[in-house]
This record gives C-alpha cells, sequence and structure tokens, in this order.
C-alpha cells in the first residue's frame, strides 16, 4: 500500500478541485444563507455534480456507478473541505451507498443504488438520539407484527434528514439491533428540520407506529449493528477527509495573512511568536494527511473498515482542524471576528464535523478500548 | 509471484537462517548496542555474527553501490529489507554516526577517493565516527564556530574546541566543522574536514549529564594536522555539507519518536502497571493523555512512511526533516513523561537490579535533551516557518 496518490486520482483531484472553487467556492456557502435557502445546498450544483459522477463513486459498475472506492470519494470530499460546499455527497453518496453495497439485497441495490449513483434519489441515517453520539444504544423499537414490523422512537442530528427520501433507520429488535429502509413518506414518518452554526441543516426525525416490511430489513435481523458500524466509520472517514481539506485551507489562507498584514511597520509573520505558533500546525497538518489517505486506501484495499485507525484519523482530524480554524480566528485578529471575512465560516462548519458520528473525546475513548485499555 | 515478492521471500529465507535468535529482541541495555570501530567489544558471538552476516550481504547500508559496500537496492527493495527486520523485531546489526550521518554527503559531495577510503570501512563497521559540531559559544548559532583552521599550503593547523561529541572517547574518526575564512561572513567561511582521532593533539573529556551518565565528550584540538585531501566540498563551502548532514542527523533523531521494534506499547505498559476496570485503565486521565500520545506515535510512522513513498514517487515533502525531527523528539520526551507517571514511585529508583539501575529515571533525563541535541525545536520551527511556509525573517 503506497500513501501517495497515484494519477488517476491526483486528476481527479485537480478536477475536482477546478469544478469547486469555480462553480462553489465560499462565496456560494455565504449565498444560500444570505438568501435564506431552506435546504442547505443547491440542487442546481448537485445535478451538476452527478454529471461529474460524484454520487457515482462508491456504487459499483453493475449497478450504475463508477465503482472508483473510498479513496476517489475522499479525495472529493477533501476538495469540499476547502470551499465548504455543502452537498448531499457525505451521508447520500458515501455513508448510505456504502451501507447498500455492503449489506443490500439484490433487490434493493437494483432499485436504490442506480438512483444513487445518477444523485436522484437521497438517503440519510437515522442513528443518533441523544445529544451525545451513542450507537450502541438504541432505543427506537421496532416489533414484529405478522409480515410486518412497526416502528416508534425518535431519532436526532439525521444530517440532510430534511430532503432524504429514504431513511436507514436503526432500531431494537428483542435483544439485537436491526437495521430498515424507511421511505420518508411513510405514514407515521414526522421531519423535523432545523439549522445548525454551520448553514447547514439536520432534522429530528420521529417514527410513530411506522409500518415497514421485512423486505425493507438492511441486511440481516438482528444483524444490524456492524452494518451500522461500518456506515458510521465510512462516514467517519468522509468527515476526517473533509476536515483535512477545511485544515489546509484556513492554514493557507491564514500564513498567506501573516505575510500581508503589518503591525509595526513589518509583516506580523516575522514574529517568531507566530511563526512556531504556525510550524507546529504545519506539522499536525502533514500528520492529518497521512492518516487520511491511510484511512480511505484501508477501506478500499481491506474491504471493511479497521475501527482503530477510524478512530485515531476523526479524533486527530477533529483536534488539528479545530487547532487550525481557531488559529485562522486568531491570527487573523478582529478581521478574523468579521461575519463579512470568510475566515469564520471554516470554524463554525469545523465544529459541525467535529461533532459529527462521534467527537474527540468518542474517538479517543473507543481508539483506546479497542487497544485493550 | 511478483519480483518484489520473490524478494521479500529471498529476504525473509536468508533472515530466517541467519539472524540469530538473540538478536531478534530489544536491547535490554545500551552496552547491547553495536558501534563497531577499531576497539569494538562484542558482547556476544551472536552479535559478531550477526554483524558479520549483514555486512557480507550489503545491508548495513542497504542503499549505497556495491562497490562502497552497500546492496544497490532501489527504494523499494530497502523498504522490503526494513519491514522484513521489523518483522522478526531484529536489532540493527550496527549503530552508526557513519551510516546515518557522513555516508549521505560524502555519496553526495565526496570524491572518488574519499568514498573509496571511508565508505567501506563504513559499511562494516570498522572505524567509527564521532561528530564536532558544536562548540562552546557555537549551538543553536552553529554558524558563528570558531574552531580555527589555518591554511599550511598542503594540510590544515587546527586549534580549538568542540562540545557535545557523542562517544568523543570512542570515536576513530571525526567529521568536522572548522573555519577557514575570518573575514568572510559567518556561512561562507566554514570547510567540512576529516581527520583520525589518533592524531596528536586530540583530546577529549566526558561531561557528566544531570542523568549521571557521560554519553557525550568535550574534544580538544591543539595543533592538529589536518590533510588538505579530506576536505569535503570546496574549502569555504563546508555549511553547504554541514546543512545536508544536518537533515539527515534530524531524520534519524525523529525516529526515536517511534517507539522501537518489539518494545511493549505504552498503554500496554500502563495495563500491566496499574490495571483496568471493566476493561478501562484505572486512571482514567492518565489514560487519556497515553491515547493522545499513541495516536501522534502513529501519525509520525505513518508519515515517515509517506515521505518515503513520496520521494520514490518523485515528490518530495522538501525541508521536512526538521519538522520530524520536532515532532519525533517531542513525542520521545512525552513518551518518558508517560512512562514516569505510569511507573509512580518504582519509577524514582536510581540504582539496583531491579531498576536495571534506574534505568527508565535515566532514560526520561536523557530525552530532555532531545529536544536540544541536533537544533532544538525551536530551531526546528524557524527552518519550518522560513523554508516550508515561506514566513519573512
Amino acid at each position: 500500500m503506497s500513501l501517495v496518490l497515484n494519477e488517476e486520482q491526483v486528476m481527479l483531484k485537480d478536477s475536482a478541485r477546478d469544478f469547486l472553487q469555480s462553480r462553489a467556492p465560499v462565496s456560494h456557502l455565504r449565498e444560500l444563507r444570505d438568501k435564506g435557502n431552506t435546504e442547505g445546498f443547491s440542487r442546481e450544483l448537485w445535478s451538476e455534480m452527478a454529471e461529474m459522477g460524484w454520487p457515482a463513486i462508491l456504487v459499483p459498475e453493475a449497478h450504475g456507478g463508477l465503482g472508483y472506492g473510498y479513496t476517489g470519494m475522499g479525495i472529493v470530499l477533501e476538495e469540499s473541505g476547502r470551499t465548504l460546499t455543502p452537498s448531499p455527497l457525505l451521508s447520500s453518496g458515501m455513508m448510505c451507498a456504502a451501507g447498500i453495497v455492503r449489506a443490500g439485497s439484490e433487490e434493493q441495490s437494483a432499485v436504490i443504488l442506480p438512483a444513487v449513483a445518477a444523485g436522484e434519489h437521497l438517503l440519510a441515517l437515522a442513528c443518533d438520539e441523544s445529544a451525545q453520539h451513542a450507537p450502541e444504544s438504541t432505543h427506537t423499537k421496532a416489533v414484529k407484527d405478522g409480515s410486518t414490523y412497526r416502528i416508534n422512537g425518535r431519532k436526532t442530528a439525521v444530517v440532510d434528514g430534511h430532503f432524504a427520501e429514504t431513511f436507514i433507520v436503526s432500531a431494537k429488535t428483542d435483544d439485537g439491533t436491526s437495521l430498515f429502509l424507511v421511505p420518508a413518506n411513510t405514514k407515521g414518518v414526522h421531519v423535523e428540520p432545523y439549522r445548525v452554526l454551520d448553514t447547514h441543516f439536520a432534522a429530528h426525525v420521529s417514527l410513530d407506529h411506522v409500518e415497514v416490511e421485512e423486505k425493507d430489513l438492511l441486511g440481516p435481523l438482528k444483524g444490524g449493528q456492524d452494518i451500522l458500524d461500518y456506515i458510521l466509520d465510512v462516514g467517519r472517514v468522509g468527515v476526517s477527509a473533509e476536515l483535512l481539506g477545511i485544515a489546509q485551507e484556513a492554514f493557507e489562507r491564514t500564513i498567506e495573512y501573516l505575510k500581508e498584514r503589518k503591525q509595526f511597520g513589518v509583516p506580523i509573520g516575522s514574529f517568531q511568536a507566530l511563526q512556531h505558533r504556525a510550524a507546529h500546525l504545519f506539522g499536525e497538518i502533514e500528520m492529518c494527511k497521512s492518516l487520511v489517505i491511510k484511512a480511505l486506501s484501508t477501506l478500499d484495499e481491506s474491504g471493511d473498515s479497521d475501527s482503530e485507525l477510524v478512530s485515531l484519523t476523526k479524533a486527530k482530524l477533529g483536534e488539528t482542524a479545530h487547532l487550525a480554524t481557531t488559529e485562522a480566528i486568531q491570527m487573523h485578529g478582529g478581521i478574523g471576528m468579521t461575519d463579512e471575512f470568510d475566515i469564520g465560516f471554516f470554524l463554525k462548519r469545523c465544529e459541525v464535523l467535529e461533532n459529527l458520528f462521534g467527537d474527540n473525546y468518542f474517538h479517543l475513548d473507543r481508539f483506546a478500548r479497542l487497544r485493550g485499555y | 509471484m511478483t519480483h518484489t515478492d520473490s524478494f521479500r521471500q529471498q529476504v525473509r529465507d536468508w533472515l530466517e537462517i541467519n539472524c540469530p535468535e538473540s538478536m531478534r529482541r530489544p536491547y535490554r541495555n545500551e552496552a547491547e548496542a553495536c558501534w563497531g570501530g577499531r576497539n569494538c567489544v562484542f558482547y556476544s558471538e551472536d552479535q559478531k555474527n550477526w554483524l558479520e552476516r549483514m555486512v557480507s550481504k550489503g545491508w548495513t547500508v542497504p542503499t549505497w553501490p556495491k562497490e562502497y559496500g552497500g546492496a544497490g537496492l532501489d527504494r523499494e527493495q530497502a523498504k522490503i529489507l526494513k519491514e522484513e527486520l521489523k518483522r522478526i523485531n531484529a536489532r540493527p546489526p550496527l549503530e552508526s554516526f557513519g551510516i546515518s550521518m557522513l555516508g549521505p554527503p560524502l555519496l553526495k559531495y565526496g570524491t572518488e577517493a574519499q568514498r573509496q577510503q571511508h565508505l567501506p570501512p563504513i559499511a562494516r563497521g570498522e572505524i567509527r565516527w564521532a561528530q564536532g559540531y558544536s562548540e562552546p559559544n557555537a549551538g543553536s548559532d552553529l554558524a558563528s564556530l570558531q574552531m580555527r583552521a589555518d591554511d599550511m599550503g598542503d594540510h590544515f593547523n587546527v586549534n580549538g574546541s568542540k562540545v557535545w561529541t557523542s562517544y568523543g572517547e570512542l570515536g576513530d574518526w571525526m567529521f568536522c566543522l572548522v573555519r577557514t575564512d575570518f573575514e568572510a561572513p559567518k556561512h561562507k567561511g566554514i570547510s567540512f574536514v576529516m581527520f583520525d582521532m589518533t592524531t596528536e593533539g586530540v583530546s577529549t573529556r566526558p561531561i557528566k549529564l544531570i542523568s549521571g551518565k557521560s554519553p557525550f565528550t568535550e574534544t580538544f584540538l591543539e595543533n592538529v594536522r589536518v590533510e588538505k585531501d579530506q576536505v569535503i566540498g570546496a574549502i569555504n563551502d563546508g555549511w553547504t555539507i554541514a546543512k545536508y548532514l544536518l537533515s539527515h542527523e534530524r531524520e534519524m533523531i525523529a525516529g526515536s519518536g517511534i517507539s522501537a521494534s518489539g518494545s511493549l506499547p505504552v498503554s500496554q505498559s500502563a495495563v500491566k502497571t496499574i490495571g483496568t476496570e471493566n476493561g478501562i485503565l484505572k486512571n482514567t486521565m492518565l489514560r487519556t493523555d497515553i491515547a493522545r500520545f499513541e495516536i501522534d506515535e502513529r501519525c509520525l510512522g505513518l508519515t515517515i512512511e509517506r515521505a518515503r513513498d513520496e520521494v520514490k514517487a518523485g515528490v518530495s515533502l522538501g525541508a521536512a526533516a526538521s519538522m520530524f525531527k520536532y515532532y519525533g523528539t517531542e513525542l520521545n520526551k512525552r513518551r518518558y513523561e508517560l512512562l514516569m507517571s505510569i511507573g509512580g514511585h518504582d519509577a524514582l529508583v536510581w540504582e539496583g537490579d531491579k531498576s536495571r539501575d534506574g534505568y527508565l529515571p535515566k532514560m526520561w533525563l536523557r530525552t530532555k535533551g532531545n529536544s536540544i541535541e541536533g537544533g532544538t525545536s525551536e530551531i526546528q520551527l524557524n527552518i519550518v516557518a522560513k523554508r516550508i511556509l515561506g514566513l519573512p525573517g
């Protein structure tokens, strides 16, 4: 396994960067916010992304996808972290697609995957139930009644839940956890969107006597925890890739500012107090690059997730991107605190991603557990 | 079977036969490391055999050309060899500043005669090298060094003193920075020279450290004759060589951030000493610090691996040696802070068999120097800020 991108991957990176920098720079996010967009992303832009083939990256060729793998998806997410471009790529194109590729029945795959690949069908994972991420304690219940299951429960922090057409819902079935594919328009599904601090949206999803069929099980009955962990691990790596883009962009913008901004008659970047902090941050970001490419290529090559590696990656990326974005504000000084200047958007997006699918403490704890301490 | 697979198999088979069992575990103490040299004393027959066998394959310096005692391996093969050595926890057959520091500049800047003279004995572990860089008044500001070399026509006459010479009393030869032009700007008047430490006028004196050990000496030169054919690069252009060597030295030191193969991970040592409750380390505050440490340890390992892959792929991390040196040494200091906390009262014991003569507290004290030697952490951060980030001076 090599920890450098191959030629094809470099080309993908370049084209993703060109597209995002020209079509959806940070001003795009600002415009969505200022115009009061209530979806948190642009449908028009999403169809252009679909034309670029991005939602098809993980879908196998047999189901109308590109079968290009996690590294490819991570490259695009990293670039979209640089521009803070909102899209359903992470939740639908990466996580839910990965879940269906891994555990979907033939029928589920045949129906859903081509539509996912085309960007025409959007999914969301409904897993969290409380303020703290705790995927192993599910209180939502699915009770069998003849040939149907009746689901009751309340999910929160469902990323893209406000526009998803199908949910992957985790629920207790007797003593095990199972996953169900639940169309958003099923009777008893109630979606309550809310805006979070980075101008993206999430949703509370309540399930009130929601009836689904046996064929809507994703994977085996009571076999849901492993699939859920896999989907979450995939998402954590995706989030890490996006955080890497955010950390690099915030850092590079800060370095440019240190060279430009003059006080006491000299560029502030000539002050050692700032140089050392910048140099330290440079090292941390280099470490993060290695983790992200390793985590992505491990998903591709092993066909499974290495949870210890995933948790260490998510924890380190969270901490480093946090440092990069908070240092960015401090080193920009007063202008960094203004809404007019873009750097604050990076801090906000970072805070949300850090929290997603387990924050730094969650993953430090999980890493230690997996290593037996 | 691909070409690389078959190379891996050959390496594995050869090591299986040739690496003695006792050479497949970490050193029990520093004395078990083999440094070679004229006065080398092997502590066991296995240690001697292991060195000789590796020398015969050219694997003490696997990437050096065969004519200089290497095996001429490409980077991919060298990586495989390294992995296979690590797999069986093999000890390095030879620790050597000749290999890690002097070799690279000799290969890049040395004359053919210099390479022929010095590289094969380095590869075979026959000559032990010492480094003459720092001086009492030239530490972080190394280029202000004052050791004086007067041009005597066919040779230089050298006077002055060096400090922080690692194992100076055991060195056979020294590579050394001297001032050959006192008028020029400080970086432009330095030359890089080599001399035999048995030459008349060379003496050393041990420096006792806070650990109680003396791994360094002061080195005094009084009218020492240095031949002109023992200058690497041009006279007065020694700073170029010095910097090139330093980047290799820093890479070597950075490796100290990663625990030696076969040694117990910090977390396992904590589990053994402190114990767990429901699978969680009993000291939960320490647990968080250990987790952060182990994450950074893995980060460094992967980044060193990535840097090698990038060199192979022709994209280089550039002045990255400074970043690695900074990161690796700060990490190693954290490792010993954690081990001291884990050890508690027992980690304070200074003497006696049970503490292996205070091995841990002495190592802890020793690591404080990691972020000073080879350029302090602050100097490394300066270099990263200026050369990589391009921040104004």
